[in-house]
């Protein structure tokens, strides 16, 4: 096992993980944003900015509270989404009956100056967050050595992406939601606070996005640009995979993030084009995406 | 309750009606949709609503919902009023709405459609009675809402409102573009949910079937009612009615 269709076994391995770890972060931002996106039917340009804002309130609880990493990833992304609760209830809510573009153009616009008040507050060389004690190391897997910390990121966006694919399809909130996506004035019809519920989920969606920011920070440095490289590719895997598709979303975000890993090692040329290459295919062969329905 | 028992004018003198509706006017955007509708209807009534095509029935059970953005008038259930509620306050007083397009969800299974209502107040039937009731919804519990047959679907957008314990119906043309069969079904599934004293405000364009159901029926023409015949007079008023509808 020493070398595979003439790469070095670690080379190869070491790129897969890399590609397994930013298709983590692809998957669970799409998802936030493929849930926003299903029932407020606004795309959410903000949420690379919440996901850095995920990331700095990390940072902050343990700079200026000597607040944790582990009690960080439940206070960050109720924080934040706390931040999205209050932006829907005061802006968000008032486009709903207008054109998808105003809502992308506010959060654009929302994002933009989330990022002014860091760069402005921290600058933009970046700060560093210690991976917790707990995950620290590196275990040998005998064919490469591989970071505690970084399988512990991919095994637990796996988690979260289940958890929420689980409560959106099994769950009779997830049946709420399924069916508020389709027809929400029936939904109200029955009794259901939809306006709060659309309210809650937009708040979940940012946390999601903190919530990957949190897993996020001790990989890469905590900046206020680091939303705005990653939603960028984001939102190619979410027009690859299909607007407002769930599964799908998570699926091509982990496999997206792959095929990028299995690029630096092949065609490192095309690394950072691999994904913007496939979203032209797609579009031009199905321009649903994947896994959307036209 | 003594403002209950102010009946609107042209509907029969009712004592303690369940629902008292008003001078009801409604707008979607800038078109006005109902010019002043009154019905009133009392517990335990089936009554309908015909009317051509666009003559605002959908409408009017629309607004009943709080489904129509813009509404003024007076809509009383149970003496409160409901006229500038929202929706989902409307059906917690224990109303509930079966639309005209069945609005059965695509991406829900049988069972998720029919248990997704929430209950409302105690008192709905029981699952196994709607099983009765409706023995093909069993069947095919697990289908996608949407793949089920044009009967079945009516089956279901009416069988989901009858367990959250709501007891004030409103039915958008359940038999319409069904085989007869089925119509006769669901005739069957209205007379049986009156002995069970749940009051029905239905809306048909088929009086023949409203004749086998409902104790009276309103007439709608432009936005307005315009005449209320009961239903032991139905026959007698059959010009009339085939005037209004243009049959
Ligand atoms: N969403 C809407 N926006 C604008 N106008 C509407 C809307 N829905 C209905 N209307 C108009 O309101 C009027 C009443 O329509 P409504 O659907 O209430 O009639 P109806 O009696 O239910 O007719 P049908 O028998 O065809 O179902 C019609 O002129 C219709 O064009
Ligand atoms: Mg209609």
């Amino acid at each position: 096992m020493d070398e595979i269709f003439g790469i070095p076994a670690p080379l190869l391995f070491g790129q897969l993980l890399l590609g397994l770890i930013n298709g983590a972060f692809y998957a669970m931002l799409s998802l936030g944003l493929a849930v926003i996106f299903g029932l407020l039917n606004i795309i959410n340009f903000s949420h690379g900015a919440q996901f850095m804002m995920g990331a700095f309130v990390a940072w902050m609880l343990l700079h200026y509270l000597g607040i944790g990493y582990w009690w960080a990833l439940i206070l960050s992304p109720l924080l934040v989404g706390l931040t999205g609760v209050i932006l829907e209830r005061t802006m968000i809510c008032r486009l709903y009956k207008l054109d998808h573009l105003y809502g992308l153009l506010l959060t654009f616009g929302i994002s933009l100056i989330i990022e002014g008040i860091f760069r402005n507050q921290y600058g933009s060389s970046g700060m560093p967050y210690r991976i917790p004690t707990q995950l620290s190391g590196a275990w040998d897997l005998g064919f490469m050595f591989m970071p505690v910390y970084r399988g512990w990121v991919v095994v637990f966006a796996l988690f979260t992406c289940i958890t929420t694919w689980l409560v959106i399809e099994k769950t009779r909130l997830g049946a709420y939601l399924r069916a508020a996506t389709e027809n929400a004035p029936l939904v109200q019809a029955f009794g259901v606070n939809v306006p709060r519920m659309i309210t809650l989920t937009y708040g979940a969606g940012v946390a999601l996005a903190a919530l990957a920011g949190v897993l996020a920070a001790p990989i890469y440095s905590v900046n206020p640009q680091m939303g705005t490289n990653l939603i960028i590719v984001v939102f190619a895997v979410v027009v690859i995979g299909g607007m407002g598709s769930i599964l799908g979303s998570v699926l091509t975000g982990f496999g997206l993030g792959i095929v990028e890993g299995l690029t630096k090692v092949f065609y490192p040329e095309a690394s950072a084009t691999v994904i913007f290459i496939i979203m032209v295919i797609v579009l031009l062969a199905r321009p649903a995406g994947l896994f959307g329905r036209a | 309750m003594a403002d209950v028992m102010t009946a609107p004018a042209g509907a029969k003198a009712s004592t303690g009606a369940l629902m008292e509706i008003s001078g009801l006017e409604a707008w979607y955007g800038e078109s006005h949709v109902l010019h002043g509708v009154d019905i009133d209807i009392r517990e335990g009534e089936v009554v309908t609503l015909l009317g051509r095509n666009g003559a605002g029935k959908t409408s009017t059970l629309r607004s009943v919902m709080g489904l129509v953005p813009r509404r003024s008038g007076s809509i009383k259930y149970e003496g409160k009023e409901f006229v500038n509620a929202r929706p989902d306050v409307i059906a917690r007083a224990g109303i509930a709405y079966c639309p005209e397009e069945r609005g059965i969800f695509a991406s829900l299974d049988v069972t998720e459609n029919l248990l997704l209502p929430p209950m409302v107040r105690p008192g709905g039937l029981p699952l196994d009675e709607i099983y009765t009731l409706f023995p093909n919804l069993k069947e095919r519990a697990r289908s996608q809402g949407t793949k089920l047959s044009g009967g079945e679907q009516q089956m279901l957008a009416i069988a989901r409102i009858l367990r959250t314990g709501a007891r004030f119906l409103l039915l958008d043309e359940p038999s319409e573009g069904l085989a007869p069969v089925i119509v006769q079904q669901i005739g069957r599934t209205i007379r049986e949910l009156k002995k069970r004293g749940f009051t029905v405000l239905l809306v048909e364009q088929n009086f023949r079937f409203a004749q086998t159901v409902a104790d009276r029926h309103y007439v709608m023409e432009h936005g307005r009612v315009v005449d209320m015949v009961a239903n032991e007079d139905l026959n007698a008023s059959l010009d009339r009615l085939h005037q209004y509808l243009g049959v």
